[in-house]
């Protein structure tokens, strides 16, 4: 029988996110599972398929690159969790 | 009958002949609230003082003018809060903007009011994944809503308002209208902008509304539909008046039912409403007729493979480093994206980024996402093909009557696998209905009654005649 199983613990590292050692093992049963309905898409011949990215047909579109009015960075900090100098402020990036 | 349980037909009909004011109709909707939505928990919050506010300016002359509005929790009114059902935003986020639907409606008269419960991030179909509170099903307490627009269908189910405003990626605004027997409308892809509206699954998203009756849907639509030049997707398409032609009747209809809906899987009551629906139907004029969808056994792998791969890309705003809740004290970046997003989502919104973040990582991108994007192809071809034999296709909405709270919790493949009727027209972008049959035991069963990309005006007739 196929591996449906999913390493839990290296995903949620590239989807930056911590989980528990209980939704690690918690998550794995269940995705297990999912992964398994899933793999019978395999069985579908697709042969000169082409892929539905979006269900209508979209394309870009431009208009006209004059300014308009939008939200002001005093509206848009209001939701910050930290700020200074109307500047989001976070943990240092770079070493000095 | 009280103001908040009448349609927003009959109180338009009032608003303008003088009879009641919108500040009687916003008034009773807050006494309605405060006297039984403690019990139905269908609000996250409202705004009394804002929408007295906005009803003494109301301009009755507009087609809603007047009617309060009921909205979904993802979307966003300027000055309210947006917390997606999430620990993520609550008490940490304000909307600096309207979302468009929110301009429309305002242009049209409307007051937005209160803030409907859903599943955290619009991602279940029971509403039991908000992580802030639970919304019981007022047809059945005990039982669940449906979801993820559960607080929406239970909002104007439990008559605490006439209207609301829902979002449907999978059939979060059909389901839940089916579960509390309400009407619930699912436009096409592109009908209805998306700016302002959280981002679950771009591709599929849409929002709709959620009514006591196919004329109020109609009205809703009117206001709402239309191309908008900050959601590139919105289709620049005419917009009809959906209101007019209603009640045309079916005479001369082709609705298709598809043998694949019929299996096994689906509840015996539920199969024997929607087939004396049918009956109905053609009892009135229209001609019944059996069509096949072959690839229906694999819409639900492909939904959730490019749902989850949607969501989880679009879940990668929520960092912490602009809005919403942010852990304390963390070393670096790191720790700070990683422990704000470990502290603010719940098990259901991991475990799709999990899903949807193995999906499309190398090595596995080709043999799932690629694949389900082609077999998304095939689902839509089904249905193009399908609606070149029929006006509409008639279907249940959900394979039983709304479980009790509880009932499958910690098996989200159980959850996953009763969306099979409604995923299919969000990958084909396709517009659906759902109005309320005979209840079964009392708990309301909906009918689908599914149109083709911009079909709204057919679905909403056939609506019509299963209502009248």
């Amino acid at each position: 029988m196929a591996d449906h199983s999913i390493d839990v613990r290296y995903v949620a590292n590239l989807a930056r996110i911590n989980l528990s050692e209980d939704e690690i093992e918690r998550f794995g049963t269940q995705l297990e599972g999912v992964m398994e309905h899933i793999a019978k898409l395999s069985e579908v011949d697709v042969e000169g398929i082409e892929a539905t990215s979006h269900a209508t047909s979209v394309s870009n579109r431009v208009r006209q690159d004059a300014p308009q009015p939008g939200i002001t960075s005093e509206a848009f900090l209001q939701n910050a969790p930290d700020q200074g100098n109307g500047q989001l402020r976070v943990p240092k990036v770079v070493d000095a | 009958m009280s103001l908040a349980a009448q349609s927003l037909t009959a109180l338009r009909r009032q608003l303008t002949a003088g009879e009641i004011s919108a500040r009687d109709i916003v008034e009773d909707s807050i006494a309605q609230i405060s006297a039984r939505d403690g019990d139905i928990g269908a609000f996250l919050s409202h705004d009394p003082e804002s929408a007295l506010a906005e009803a003494e300016k109301a301009d009755l002359t507009l087609p809603l003018g007047g009617l309060p509005i009921g909205i979904k929790d993802n979307i966003n009114v300027l000055g309210q809060p947006c917390t997606c059902g999430s620990k993520f935003l609550q008490g940490a986020y304000t909307s600096p903007y309207d979302a468009t639907v929110i301009t429309k409606l305002r242009a049209a008269g409307a007051i937005p009011f209160g803030r409907a419960n859903l599943d955290e991030f619009a991602m279940g179909s029971s509403t039991e994944n908000s992580a802030l509170q639970i919304t019981q099903n007022p047809a059945a307490p005990g039982h669940i809503p449906g979801g993820s627009s559960g607080g929406s269908a239970a909002a104007v189910a439990a008559q605490l308002i006439p209207a609301t405003l829902g979002s449907d990626t999978g059939g979060s605004i059909r389901q839940p209208a089916s579960h509390c027997g309400v009407v619930g409308l699912k436009p096409s892809y592109g009908r209805v902008s998306r700016y302002g509206l959280v981002a679950f699954g771009s591709s599929l998203d849409q929002i709709g509304p959620l009514t006591q009756n196919v004329e109020d849907a109609a009205l809703l639509l009117n206001a709402i539909s239309g191309e908008d030049p900050r959601d590139s997707t919105s289709l620049d398409a005419s917009v009809p008046d959906f209101t007019e032609g209603l009640d045309a009747g079916v005479t001369g209809m082709k609705l298709g039912l598809p043998k694949e809906y019929f299996t096994d899987g689906i509840d015996a009551g539920v199969r024997e409403r929607v087939e004396t629906a049918a009956k109905k139907l053609e009892s009135q004029g229209a001609e019944i007729v059996e069509i096949s969808l072959p690839h229906t056994e694999y819409a639900i792998a492909t939904y959730y493979i490019i749902a989850p791969a949607e969501a989880s890309s679009n879940l990668s705003r929520f960092d912490g480093v602009r809005y919403g809740n942010r852990t304390e004290n963390p070393a670096d970046m790191l720790e700070l994206y990683q422990n704000s997003r470990e502290a603010g989502f719940g098990s259901e919104v991991k475990r799709r980024i999990i899903l949807g973040t193995y999906v499309l990582s190398s090595g596995y991108y080709d043999a799932y996402y690629r694949q389900a994007q082609k077999v998304r192809t095939l689902i839509r071809q089904d249905f193009e093909k399908a609606f070149e034999k029929v006006d509409a296709i008639i279907t249940p909405v959900a394979p039983e009557p709304a479980p009790k709270i509880g009932a499958a919790a910690g098996d989200p493949l159980k959850h996953y696998l009763a969306d099979i009727f409604t995923i299919s027209a969000n990958l084909a972008g396709n517009c659906g209905i759902s109005v309320p049959l005979e209840p079964l035991n009392g708990l309301p069963v909906g009918l689908q009654i599914l149109g083709p990309q911009l079909g709204e005006q057919t679905i909403l007739k056939v609506g019509r005649a299963v209502e009248g």
